[in-house]
């Protein structure tokens, strides 16, 4: 397989290791970090300590048991914004250059239109008016993603098809749908798994975003929301703001660090 | 060149289609979603605390008493009279309030692309050319960290660090609260505050930059056009400068126009960070008290500007490379 090749190369080491540990955070949350992550836990504006590693912040919440929570938000953000994206870029690319004629011409100026409109501010217009639930801005975040990947993704059908075993396969009788699942899909495997990563820290760091702004799911725990409330207290508590941004530097870091690579082996197949 | 000049007009007639359709998909989009948005559209559209003569009014001034498609005909109509609407926040026509607070965004969104072209070209040229192992590590570490660090964060530390530790530029706002500063002193006060969200904004703009400007320029430097000039003897400045750099410089600018059009909205988190009273800064104001008019037409707004940014990015790129056809 080509993604067993991609395992044993240099540069996914970096980034699997974030990404790695970013999981490990989330699934032991249960047990680091078990209590309401809004709860009020000491002192207001502790130094970080043994006991609270990152400090508390001006409410007196645990800043690290924030951090924890934070990574399965992150997770979940990433994951459904990146399946989005890519399920209709590749659904979307994939048609139009394999239909090609005036489908092509249609679904590309979708893709165009979709690429124009201002991400961030359809996600704001939308939270203002149907209220914030994590899961609408993550639809929102993943609808709107997707038209980068489509055009990748059409312009990999337009190569592939052109290809010798491709036409060989033609002859012998394959369809359009047995081309794109036989031929073409094996090959865009390693690109898809490219944008998947990329557009799972683009997810994550538009969600930070807009918590931080203030206009996230105000009944989940993520990195924005902290830093947010890191913002105003930026003058007595800097590891209110450090901890924090340094996890959604790294989630992200780590995601186009995989994404990168990846990409590369789909350069080389 | 036979026929070049038609096709040139087809094509602006193209992008121009382009923009009118996007803009009047984004407005039936804020349409749709302000009629399936749970509540009265009343209230979305001219806010709480009304007497019921004012929504009476109100109602009458959208038509919200008649039929879906005419509502949506005098809604697009009014959008193309650019009425609009009038924001209850501000007490005041949508489109002045969104041109009052125009140019801090332009001051600070120009000056971030072009702090961030310039840093971004210049890294990224050193990273390719120089063939030093540790500029290239050096460049392509910050880049990476730079491009996943978020705003919102970067503008933070540099807070933490240059305002509160360092006290060398102030934290936030466009200008210090002082009685009768004008002229000079005004714009060299504006200039100080300009520091730091600038370069907040312009991070992730450099980081893009240097990586595209970097793997375009090695492309570039491989031609056999470089290498045949470098045997004729052309010196190597002149050969990076002249010969490979505007080769090299048509993804960039694709990559810098897409941001351009773009920047309004990463401009908002910085703008919010640092108190700057532009566009992005509203309209987060504006969400946050429920009004609607407001956020809905910079919604408009910033669409348009993003397809008239994508089709001057066509236009240049068609200019610096001829082989480019414009479609």
């Amino acid at each position: 397989m080509m993604l067993a090749g991609w395992w044993g190369s240099w540069g996914r080491r970096p980034g699997v290791l974030i990404l790695g540990t970013l999981v490990a955070l989330a699934a032991a949350q249960p047990a680091l970090a078990p209590e309401d992550p809004f709860g009020i836990t000491g002192n207001a504006l502790e130094h970080p300590s043994i006991q609270y590693p990152f400090g508390t912040d001006d409410l007196g919440r645990d800043v690290f048991a924030g951090v924890v929570h934070g990574a399965s938000t992150s997770l979940r953000v990433g994951a459904t914004g990146a399946l989005c994206a890519v399920l209709i870029g590749v659904l979307v690319g994939g048609v139009a250059g394999m239909r090609g004629g005036w489908i092509d011409q249609v679904l590309m100026r979708g893709t165009e239109f979709v690429q124009a409109m201002p991400r961030f501010f359809l996600v704001i217009t939308v939270v203002s008016l149907f209220g914030a639930s994590l899961w609408l801005i993550v639809l929102v975040i993943g609808l709107t993603a997707w038209p980068g990947t489509a055009r990748v993704f059409r312009s990999l059908v337009l190569t592939t098809t052109e290809r010798d075993f491709v036409l060989a396969a033609r002859a012998a009788g394959c369809g359009d749908f047995g081309i794109l699942a036989r031929h073409v899909l094996p090959l865009a495997l390693p690109v898809a798994a490219a944008h998947a990563s990329y557009q799972a820290g683009g997810a994550i760091l538009a969600e930070a975003g807009l918590s931080f702004l203030g206009l996230g799911d105000p009944s989940v725990m993520s990195w924005g929301t902290q830093l947010g409330f890191a913002h105003h207290m930026v003058r007595e508590a800097w590891w209110m703001s450090v901890f924090p941004g340094v996890a959604v530097t790294l989630t992200v870091l780590g995601c186009n660090l995989v994404a990168d690579s990846l990409a590369g082996r789909g350069a080389q197949a | 060149m036979r026929g070049g000049r038609r096709s040139v007009g087809r094509w602006a007639i193209d992008r121009v289609l382009l923009a009118l359709l996007v803009v009047a998909g984004v407005t039936v989009l804020t349409f749709v979603l302000i009629h399936i948005a749970p509540g009265d559209p009343v209230y979305l559209l001219a806010g709480d605390g009304g007497s019921p003569a004012y929504y009476a009014e109100m109602r009458g001034r959208y038509g919200l008493d008649r039929p879906l498609p005419e509502q949506l005909g005098r809604y697009l109509a009014a959008i193309a009279r650019f009425d609009l609407g009038y924001s209850f926040l501000f007490q005041a026509p949508v489109g002045r309030v969104l041109l009052e607070h125009a140019p801090a965004s332009l001051l600070l969104g120009v000056s971030a692309l072009l702090l961030g072209t310039l840093c971004g070209l210049s890294a990224g040229m050193a990273s390719a050319v120089t063939h030093s192992r540790r500029i290239d590590a050096l460049v392509r570490g910050t880049a990476s960290a730079l491009y996943a660090a978020p705003v919102f964060w970067t503008g933070q530390v540099l807070v933490l660090g240059l305002a509160v530790w360092a006290g060398i530029f102030p934290s936030g706002g466009m200008t210090t609260a002082r009685e009768s500063v004008t002229g000079f002193a005004w714009g060299v006060d504006v200039l100080w505050h300009l520091v730091l969200p600038t370069v907040t904004l312009a991070f992730p703009l450099a980081a893009v930059v240097a990586r595209v400007t970097r793997a375009s320029m090695m492309d570039v430097m491989l031609e056999p056009f470089v290498l045949a000039s470098s045997a004729r003897g052309v010196g190597w400045l002149r050969l990076v400068l002249r010969h490979a750099l505007p080769n090299a410089l048509v993804p960039v600018m694709t990559l810098i126009g897409q941001y351009a059009g773009q920047i309004a909205a990463g401009a908002a988190l910085v703008e919010a960070l640092f108190g700057w009273p532009g566009l992005g800064y509203l309209v987060l104001h504006a969400s946050l008290h429920r009004d609607y008019p407001l956020v809905t037409a910079a919604f408009i707004g910033i669409s348009a500007s993003v397809v008239f940014f994508n089709a001057l990015t066509d236009f240049v790129c068609a200019w610096l490379d001829p082989r480019i056809r414009l479609a």
